[in-house]
């Protein structure tokens, strides 16, 4: 992964985003998805620049299809922020870094 | 790529999740495919490995409306499985392991294997309960029914045989009674299940008599039903009746194994729908057929029930796109 993004997988799912003190964006891609690795470089930028409030999680649906399931991913990518183990905010389709800002901003 | 090609560009996870998946494969299954296939829904379809409901199991279907002279079961099942393909269902016929209805993904295990859908159509039928004795199989369809409503004009001025000791059993020998010479309600114990109405509508009836403390070890014939060979629980002696019918009437079980325990069911395990929708107490799963219907099980009112199930689930998956698009319309405006 990127150097300031960390991968979360179904095992690791619970410890590393559900049980964490701040925020975590978790990234839902796939490795097949052109739209995904356009927002990629942007979330690395977002995770670098807020790397104090916010962890970026990436998650791969390929390798972990429960996670996927659980929140009701039917489209990629999707970003669903997460604040004390609950989801609090979904994003769905890539943007412009601008506009992902936007949307985070009521909790960054 | 410009900023605006960028925006809401996304891939659908799947081909993998479909809008519907159907469970079943008599009247019931089939017609909801149909209708599903038909609304370009691209229904997947598990049959289960005996495919073709309880019809496949009776031969001459009078009743079923648009044959004025009749048509075989079995040849019924094939009509309808290929009205199914033909507009688009894709038919498996393989046995479902489990059924996970709890995300708003569905599931369906098949061989292992998992597939997902927005909405379910549950259609599995109930089964009649067998007596699992000698030539009862071998002759089914062939003096061996488990429907009276269905089979009982083809036994006029016969003696026949009703097993069973509960309602149903007293309703099928009663209505039996239309057509037979004579009918026998054989049970296997002295006291009768049945509701107190129905028994003595049963007993004050001329052509039934009734053998209590049998147990049937065999239903007897070549081609046809001869009679059964029985066996009083009570001296232990073994008696033949000649009758060229054997009605076996004691109940039918849901097969809702599978989902008892996330759906709302009742009491006997039948399937609970929001009347008159086909929508049970999960949201996107629908179900039809005789899964629910214990009153009628008739091929063309399990139809009736596939069709509305189809229309129900056509119209949720409609709804639910609507609310996406509206989730992301705003964002749309954004930046």
């Amino acid at each position: 992964m990127g150097a300031n993004t960390v991968t979360v997988t179904d095992q690791s799912f619970a410890e590393d985003v559900l049980k964490s003190d701040k925020l975590v964006l978790v990234d839902f891609w796939a490795t097949w998805c052109g739209p995904c690795r356009m927002v990629a470089p942007v979330l690395e930028e977002i995770a670098a620049e807020h790397a104090e409030r916010i962890t970026v999680a990436k998650l791969d649906i390929d390798k972990n299809p429960a996670a996927a399931r659980d929140y009701g991913v039917l489209s990629i990518p999707t970003m669903i922020l997460f604040q004390g183990g609950q989801p609090v905010k979904q994003i769905v389709g890539a943007k412009p870094k601008a506009a992902l800002l936007n949307d985070l901003a009521d909790f960054l | 790529m410009s900023e605006a090609e960028f925006l809401h560009e996304r891939c659908e996870v799947a081909d993998n999740i479909r809008d519907v998946i159907i469970v079943g494969s008599g009247p019931a299954g089939y017609t909801a495919a149909i209708y599903a296939a038909r609304a370009q829904l691209e229904p997947l379809v598990f049959e289960g490995s005996q495919f073709g409901g309880a019809l496949m199991t009776t031969t001459d279907v009078e009743n079923f409306p648009g044959f004025r002279d009749g048509i075989m079961g079995p040849d019924l099942m094939e009509q309808m499985r290929g009205q199914a393909s033909r507009f688009g269902a894709e038919l498996r016929a393989e046995d479902v392991e489990v059924i996970d209805l709890k995300s708003d993904v569905k599931t369906v295990t098949v061989n292992g294997q998992q597939y997902s859908s927005r909405a379910v159509i549950l259609a599995m039928g109930a089964a009649p309960r067998y007596l699992h004795v000698p030539g009862e199989q071998r002759l089914l369809g062939h003096g061996v029914s488990s429907c009276a409503t269905c089979d009982g004009f083809f036994f006029r001025d016969q003696d026949i045989a009703v097993i069973g000791g509960g309602d149903s059993a007293m309703e099928e020998a009663t209505f039996l009674t239309r057509f037979a010479r004579s009918v026998t309600i054989i049970h296997r114990r002295e006291e009768f299940r049945a509701s107190k109405i129905m028994l003595t509508r049963a007993q004050t009836n001329e052509k039934i008599r009734f053998m209590t403390n049998r147990v049937i070890d065999e239903v007897l014939g070549d081609s046809t039903v001869t009679g059964v060979q029985l066996t009083n629980t009570v001296s232990g002696q073994h008696e033949e009746l000649p009758v060229t019918g054997v009605f076996v009437a004691i109940g039918h079980e849901p097969r809702s194994e599978l989902v008892r325990d996330q759906v709302a069911v009742d009491d006997h395990g039948y399937v609970q729908t929001l009347l008159p929708s086909t929508a049970t107490s999960v949201d996107g799963v629908f179900a039809a057929g005789d899964l629910v219907d214990r009153n009628y099980r008739q091929a063309v009112t399990a139809a009736g029930t596939g069709c509305a199930a189809a229309i129900d689930a056509e119209r949720w998956l409609a709804d639910l796109a609507h609310e996406e698009a509206e989730r992301l319309a705003p964002a749309a405006t954004g930046s």
